[in-house]
């Protein structure tokens, strides 16, 4: 296993939301990066981003692991939730923070803070 | 990419589907917005429905044909 695949395994299992986004929360590259980071906040999710723009490296490996074509990607404790389309819909259904409580607890608002996290 | 090519490929996937809809959002042939109504879809979870959108569009995912894909899916009885 190549040391990309080990690091991306380990941000997806170590950190409690990841978003695989192209650019930063800073400076968003798409506008469905935007849209996925945009209901991770009104859900109150503590992200953790990863740009996949600095090498097309990521986001092969990305998809190799997750069986997911398209980016971005949102996982929550280790397990895709899905793209843009659907963290939106699960967003505004109520799904993504039942989802989020479940697996992070209640008070996962609490530690709401946004980083960044380099892989390359 | 066409949007006809697109709706073969998915009525390819989902014969049953009493809704099948593509829009090319930009005019461009690549940036899609589609929409498919299946008893494919019964009892599945979003993750699992958008994994067969993506499944039966595989190949214009993989190679960058499509640059951008929108997917709102619905399941039927």
């Amino acid at each position: 296993m190549s040391d990309l695949n080990e690091k991306i395994k380990q941000v997806i299992e170590g950190e409690p939301v990841t978003l695989f986004m192209k650019g930063t929360p800073q400076m968003v590259m798409c506008g469905n990066s935007l849209r996925a980071l945009e209901a991770l906040r009104r859900a109150g999710a503590p992200v953790t981003t990863v740009d996949i723009l600095p090498d097309p490296a990521i986001r092969q490996e990305l998809s190799a692991q997750s069986g997911w074509p398209t980016i971005p990607q949102v996982f929550v404790k280790g397990e895709l939730i899905g793209g843009a389309d659907i963290v939106e819909e699960l967003e505004q259904s109520g799904d993504l923070e039942r989802t989020l409580e479940d697996k992070l607890g209640p008070g996962y608002r609490d530690e709401r803070d946004e980083k960044t996290v380099a892989l390359i | 990419m066409a949007t006809e090519q697109l709706q073969a490929m998915l009525a390819d996937a989902f014969p049953d589907a009493t809704e099948l809809a593509i829009e090319d959002r930009t005019g461009t042939g690549d940036h899609f917005q589609v929409t498919v109504a299946s008893s494919r879809f019964a009892g599945l979870s979003l993750l699992e429905q958008h994994r067969l959108v993506n499944e039966a569009l595989a190949a214009p995912l993989a190679d960058g044909t499509i640059h951008e894909l929108r997917i709102k899916t619905k399941g039927t009885a």
